[in-house]
């Protein structure tokens, strides 16, 4: 196996989950690299909270506009076609079922589907946020996340951190393994080449169902 | 409408007043209203906004400069300093979904008595709260929000007070236009009458009660 940064890794996983013409919405952090390993064939537009369809990669330095950052302030273009717009109105986009995906970072999430990504009390409260708003109303929420943090799981029985919202979230990437949330419970899809389904039970609390078409993540470069 | 001197604008905003600040991690933000009201020391502000953006930049300077008591924000984690206050129980912070914060606003502005959103159901965020099912979803109520002052940005003006926005510099600012007892709003020019299209203009001069110039 070619070692392979976890993060790229799961970015590349994520980015295969994105459809020709999504509308999508990507968090900070690891979901932040999706962007970079979008196939070729597929276009998709890229929302942000801060008022923005059509963005585009950060500009060349010298070209930065002061007035067209993203959600975390950071320097974008546009590219053409794009549209800006009031808060109410892309938060009416991304609560009212217009947008397609949102990739999301994930502190825990419990064996229901449940998320928990924005706050651990009495340590780091930065506040939700857009994230309980994407949560509750993107068609489709993808997790993009770390398996374990410092060694200890993220997918857990029942979350101890406060819960982002109550809807089932549709899918986790790690760098380990695909897991689908569903109604009967979690349910291992893919495990990354080189492990064995039992390397993914240690590092994971909550329980697992096995898919009978079990497969391997297939990702370029490994 | 009139246009005035940031000085005199500012001196208008008393000590304890409740005030909107558009803006999105300082982006939209009106920075030279912001830097008159720390030179005038306007204490124990209520100020209600996206976020608290950094300690060098937007409402992150009212905040290092110790004149808020309390904020009402959806974020608060790019400034160290609003977590330390927070901390330290010297502000009072009311952390609200950044869609659910600008609904509130918007029901402030328009004459409603509250918005229903499933923002938030099952968590933290519905504690005391009025529940309403509808067509079998649930749904929190939540309350519109005023203010004494809306505080905000544009790119330029006209000389009716129509507003015209700048790409993500518009965020809440046209929002918070509408839900203020008195709007003041920071611009890079003012125009003659007639010369931006009817179509063109984001917020209607009716809104707007004072100019400030700051090029």
């Amino acid at each position: 196996m070619i070692e392979m940064d976890a993060k790229v890794l799961i970015a590349k996983r994520v980015a295969q989950e994105l459809k020709d013409g999504d509308l999508v919405n990507l968090g900070i952090g690891i979901p932040t690299l999706v962007a970079d390993y979008i196939p070729q064939n597929v276009k998709v537009l890229f929302q942000s909270e801060n008022g923005i369809i059509g963005m585009g990669p950060i500009p060349e330095e010298g070209l930065e506009h002061p007035d067209l950052t993203n959600a975390g302030a950071n320097y974008v273009s546009a590219i053409p076609g794009a549209v800006c717009f009031d808060s109410a109105m892309s938060f009416g986009i991304i609560r009212g079922g217009h947008l397609d995906v949102t990739v999301l970072g994930g502190l825990q999430i419990d064996e229901e589907g449940h998320l928990a990504n924005r706050m651990v009390p009495g340590k780091i409260i930065p506040g939700m946020g857009g994230a309980m708003d994407l949560v509750t109303g993107a068609k489709r929420v993808i997790i993009a996340m770390t398996h374990t943090s410092k060694g200890e799981p993220k997918i857990v029985k029942n979350c101890t951190l406060p819960l982002t919202s109550i809807r089932r979230i549709s899918l986790i990437v790690t760098e380990m393994a695909v897991i689908e949330p569903t109604q009967g419970g979690l349910v291992l899809k893919e495990i990354a080449p080189g492990l064995t389904v039992e390397d993914v039970l240690k590092v994971t609390e909550a329980k697992l169902k096995i898919s009978s078409d079990l497969k391997i993540m297939k990702i370029e470069g490994m | 409408m009139h246009v005035i001197k940031v000085e005199k604008a500012v001196e208008m905003i008393p000590d304890g007043a409740t005030i909107m600040i558009g803006g999105f991690l300082g982006v939209g933000t009106p920075r030279v209203v912001i830097d008159e009201m720390i030179k005038q020391k306007k204490f124990n502000l209520t100020v209600i906004g996206n976020d608290t953006a950094f300690p060098n930049s937007g409402i992150g300077k009212l905040i290092v400069s110790k004149l808020v008591k309390k904020i009402i924000v959806s974020h608060i984690g790019t400034n160290p300093e609003t977590q330390k206050q927070m901390i330290e129980k010297a502000i009072d912070v009311e952390l609200v979904p950044q869609g659910t914060l600008v609904e509130r606003i918007r029901a402030g502005g328009v004459g409603l008595g509250g918005v229903l959103t499933p923002t938030g159901i099952g968590t933290v965020v519905a504690e005391g709260k009025q529940i309403f099912k509808i067509n079998d979803a649930e749904y929190l109520l939540e309350l519109p929000i005023k203010a004494d002052f809306a505080i905000i940005n544009a790119k330029k003006a006209d000389c009716n007070g129509n507003l015209v926005y700048s790409l993500t510099a518009r965020n809440f600012n046209p929002i918070m236009a509408m839900a203020a007892e008195t709007v003041i709003a920071e611009v890079d020019e003012i125009l003659p009458i007639g010369t931006i299209p009817p179509d063109d203009i984001h917020t209607p001069g009716i809104f707007v009660d004072y100019i400030v110039r700051v090029r």
